[in-house]
Order: C-alpha cells, then structure tokens, then sequence
C-alpha cells in the first residue's frame, strides 16, 4: 500500500482544482504543472511523462466527474501527484484499467479522447500507480515519477 | 526542446512542409527554420499521448484546444491541420503561449502523410 506521506525532502508542494465538464480549460492544469516542473529543473523526459499522465487524468475529471484537486509534491527523490474527485467512481475498475474499454459520449470522442486509453496511458507513464474508487462517491488517483 | 537548425541534413524545414502543402501558418511564424524528421498523424488524442515520440510534428484533423495541450504536454514539433482547419482564437493564443508552431493545410490527412512520407519524413510513432 503505498502512502501518500511525502518521502525524502519535500521541494515544492501545490494544489489544482479541476472542473468537471469544462472542456475549455481542460488541460490548463497540466499545462502549469508542466511548467512548474521546468522551472524546477526535472529532466525532460520525466517532465513528458508526468504531463502526459496529468493531461490524461485532468481530461478524465472533464469528462467523467463533478469536479477534483490535484495535488503535486516535488520531493528530492519523486513526484508524487494525487488526484481526489467527485463524480460517479467506477463500478470495475479492472475493467476500466483495459485498453479501449470506454463508456465516452460522442461529444467526448469529437474532442479526441474517450478511446479507453487514458488510465492505462498514465499508468504506463509512472513509476508508481495506485487507483481506488467508491461508486456514486468518487476515485482517487496516485502515481509518481522517480527521479535521478 | 532544442530546435534543429536549417543545416541539418535529414527531414523538411517547415517552411518547406508549407509549401508542399499549400498550407497557411496560424502561428509560429518565427520557428519556420525548425525542421522535422518524424510526424504522427491521429484524431485520438490518446493515441498520440500514447504512442507518439516527442519532437515529432502533429498532424491532425482535430482543431480545438486539446490538440494544443496534447502538442504541449507530449513535446511535439508544431501542428499541422488538414482539409482547411482552422483553430479559434483561444486556441490559437495557447499555442502562441506555448511557442507551438501551426500550420493548416487543405490537403487531406491521407494526402499530405503521403506527400511528407515521398519526401522523405518518417513515422513518429514508437514501436
């Protein structure tokens, strides 16, 4: 189980709020972490698949819930982002972890998401990845990225 | 990301993609020297998050303002849209933001992958 107290020195530490089913800004929130991290120096590489898993995660709180705050910690040894939303969870979340399974509107689909990829797409970009959900309550995403 | 400068051997500057493809520059005017050797050509945004390389050059049919993020946030070149498309103006003050060069074309997704793939760019996909 992993925890979700910072490990190692904590170098910067802020907090997002995402709105659900505002697709004009969904995106912005990975888009200013993704500078925050440059800012801090991390490694390209790892600064890509960090803001391709938070783009992924934010456009599933647009499409799916009510609304969520993403948490980022810079620690010395990783970042850590945990996402906590309200929405309606998910009833099977194996499932849901399979490529290409959906339950996306066509609407989602004309923005280019909802093809079943996006949590096995932030999956696949960290380190660490942990998901828990209550339905009709919400779900809760951790995962992180190693540095060095 | 460090741009190639127009010296380098492989790959179309995208002043040269313009050309080819008739297209029309949204934003960007200034990164036309960059060149590129690698494009990824999907509606699906989670295609390209999932399968593209950065540096690569998006080509796409998909105008709103995901598209730009997903450019942004996977390390790509620029965009190129296809069959005239042509972002609002909210997308096109996010990309002038990011530094994201743009590109809009006439020409059809299936058109103008193959004009770049006779001219010698490859597929920028990661396996």
């Amino acid at each position: 189980m992993v925890t979700s107290e910072a490990s190692g020195e904590v170098l910067y530490r802020e907090s997002f709020r995402i709105a659900g089913n505002d697709y004009e800004h969904g995106g912005d929130v990975a888009t200013r972490v993704k500078s925050i991290l440059k800012e801090l120096g991390i490694d390209s590489a790892l600064v890509r698949r960090l803001s391709i898993a938070n783009f992924e995660a934010e456009m599933n709180i647009v499409m799916y819930a009510e609304e969520a705050t993403l948490d980022l910690i810079v620690a010395r040894d990783e970042v850590r982002v945990t996402i906590t939303d309200r929405g309606p969870g998910i009833p099977d979340i194996e499932q849901a972890m399979q490529e290409g399974y959906s339950t996306a509107t066509a609407e989602m689909r004309a923005r280019g998401f909802g093809a079943g990829m996006g949590l096995p797409n932030i999956r696949r970009n960290a380190d660490r990845f942990e998901i828990e959900s209550v339905p009709g309550t919400g779900t809760t995403l951790r995962y992180a990225v190693r540095l060095g | 990301m460090t741009p190639k400068r127009a010296t380098d051997a492989a790959g179309l500057r995208l002043s040269e993609i313009r050309d080819l493809l008739d297209c029309e520059v949204i934003c960007g005017e200034h990164r036309l020297d960059l060149v590129v050797t690698e494009c990824f050509a999907a509606d699906l945004m989670s295609d390209v998050l999932a399968f593209s390389k950065p540096h690569v050059l998006l080509i796409t049919g998909l105008s709103g303002i995901q598209s730009v993020h997903t450019a942004d946030v996977a390390e790509l070149a620029g965009i190129l849209f296809v069959h005239h498309k042509h972002p609002s103006q909210q997308v096109l003050d996010l990309a002038r933001e990011r530094n994201l060069p743009v590109l809009s074309t006439p020409h059809h997704m299936f058109d103008a992958c193959a004009a770049l793939a006779a001219k010698g760019l490859r597929s920028g996909s990661k396996g």
